[in-house]
């Protein structure tokens, strides 16, 4: 029980302490790809760093959501870190409080909140990121959940873990078209849901421009910090989710003792690594959508999201 | 190679397929249709190879190397010599339904396809028949269907083509054992299809500068002149 405990903490260690590196590593691959060298990986560290020992101002017609918001957008990854399967392929003692729907709900709260304090202050350039990022999150939530349907039919259950051993005892049900579909579909949805580039470029400093970054620009010093530091760990979990859950459920730690859950922590950044290399392939090969195209763009994973549920209802899927 | 992991493989085609079929639907500009076209067929031909190896069958390995020649070699280089580089870097604006439509139409034809054979699947054991028969069978549907939306010449061919594909991949499992010579008929039939359509497109081009199809209807008054 103790145990179980602390591995749940060692996850959130886990997560807390490498999603500032999986964001240097994404920017600066992508750098290379590019022919140009880049800031070094341990950049983001720095950066939040130097913003927690910076002043924070607060504009006067702030509430208090603008000042609540930073540390919901910091403490929800850390809940559905709790739920998802990060490190062990076991359930671990939060496992069951709640299923991948209660993961949707907790980023949901961040993402709302989030909107509300970008529209709290006199910023002009906040609103306008957040109704975008909103025009994107309703589009995406009906492949969210049809993803989820999917998932939760062919495994008979709504828990990652649970899921997640599906796909391990199932060989067969790793190369189905349903199975193949549901990952393209959840792949697009990463995209668009991490603000990577078809749909929002993360590296973009152009405020008319931009989607999800254009909502935390009124930050500064700690809740920047936390903002930043949020964002990247959610994005970290999303790819947690994907990778763990649905694509490749090897590499997990399967023995109980503490060696074998911290040697479970390599061969999970391996797996990551592969998966950034993978991202910036995608990123680099394709241009940023115009924003009316986005539609498009999700209205294409809903539609590889439905076939998946009716490849996978009918026999032979 | 074990049946099990060819089947597994075959399976692993046929999502593919169905995605690229989608992929094909929702693309604007010539070029796109045909790359994935070509894919499209690629995937075809690597199914029944490991079909062939998993049931070693001399038969569907021919297939394969038949889809090779034909769909994957020879079309698109018909197709490529036929018609001058900036027709194929052309994208198509004015479909008859716009591409979210269009897919989710795509999408209702995958679902009739799974509920049209979803009897004969249950009915049979083979797993090679469940997975190819209904996305076979949306492949033709889909193909049929952009055969109807779509307003340019070349991508209308290709949307027959892709309709043998759909038909060529549920055939693969229903029929492994059909006469070599009805399936080199089909593809050389196919081969001829490309060049009379690419050549007729041609000399449309030529002469009317469009191959916008639904314009076609309009009357031209000067002379054509047939080169």
């Amino acid at each position: 029980m103790i145990q179980t405990v602390f591995f749940n903490l060692l996850q959130v260690l886990f997560v807390l302490a490498f999603a500032p590196l999986y964001a240097g590593v994404l920017a600066r691959l992508r750098e290379i790809v590019q022919s140009k060298r880049g800031p070094s990986i341990i950049q983001p560290y720095r950066d939040i760093f130097k913003l927690f020992h910076k002043d924070e101002r607060v504009s006067e017609q702030a509430t208090w959501i603008f000042r609540v918001t930073p540390y919901l957008v910091f403490v929800t990854p850390i809940f559905v870190t709790i739920l998802i399967p990060v490190l062990t392929d076991y359930p671990l003692v939060f496992a069951f409080m709640g299923d991948m729907l209660a993961g949707g709900f907790f980023l949901g709260i961040a993402g709302f909140f989030a909107a509300l304090a970008a529209v709290d202050t006199g910023n002009p350039y906040g609103p306008m990121g957040a109704s975008r990022t909103r025009m994107v999150g309703f589009l995406a939530e009906p492949v969210f959940m049809i993803v989820f349907f999917t998932v939760s039919f062919v495994a008979q259950s709504t828990i990652p873990y649970i899921v997640q051993q599906r796909w391990v005892a199932n060989v067969g049900a790793f190369f189905s078209p349903a199975h193949i579909l549901l990952l393209i579909a959840f792949l697009m949805l990463i995209l668009a849901e991490g603000g990577r580039i078809p749909v929002d470029n993360p590296s973009g400093h152009f405020e008319l421009a931009m989607i999800d970054e254009s909502k935390g620009l009124e930050y500064s010093g700690r809740g920047a910090a936390l903002m930043k530091w949020g964002g990247q760990m959610k994005f970290l979990v999303l790819t947690c989710i994907f990778l763990n859950v649905l694509v490749a459920p090897w590499g997990l730690a399967h023995g109980t003792t503490i060696a074998a859950v911290l040697a479970a922590v390599p061969s999970i950044l391996v797996k990551i690594l592969i998966f950034a290399m993978l991202l910036v392939a995608i990123e680099t090969s394709l241009a940023k959508l115009r924003l009316f195209r986005i539609s498009e763009f999700l209205g294409a994973a809903f539609i590889t999201s439905v076939a998946a549920m009716v490849t996978s209802i009918f026999p032979g899927g | 190679m074990p049946s099990s992991v060819a089947e597994a493989l075959n399976t692993l085609c046929a999502g593919l397929i169905l995605i690229s079929a989608f992929v094909m639907v929702a693309t604007r500009q010539v070029q796109g249709v045909l790359r994935f076209f070509i894919v499209q067929s690629f995937l075809l031909a690597v199914s029944s190879a490991v079909l062939g190896f998993g049931r070693n069958s001399v038969h569907l390995w021919t297939l394969a190397a038949i889809t090779i020649v034909a769909k994957v070699i020879a079309i698109p280089w018909v197709l490529r010599r036929l018609l001058p580089g900036d027709y194929y870097e052309r994208r198509e604006i004015a479909q008859a339904v716009n591409i979210p439509a269009s897919l989710l139409l795509a999408l209702l034809l995958t679902v009739l396809a799974e509920f049209l054979v979803a009897p004969i699947a249950a009915a049979t054991n083979d797993a090679v028949i469940r997975v190819n028969l209904p996305i076979g069978l949306a492949g033709v549907l889909i193909g049929a269907y952009s055969l109807m939306a779509r307003r340019e010449a070349i991508p209308q061919l290709i949307g027959i083509l892709a309709m043998e594909n759909g038909a060529f991949f549920a055939g693969v499992a229903i029929a492994p054992e059909l006469p070599i010579i009805a399936e080199l008929a089909v593809a050389v039939d196919v081969v001829l299809i490309a060049i009379v359509v690419g050549l007729l497109t041609r000399t449309i081009h030529q002469t009317l500068g469009t191959t916008e199809a639904a314009s076609l209807s309009k009357l031209k008054e000067e002379t054509p002149v047939w080169r």
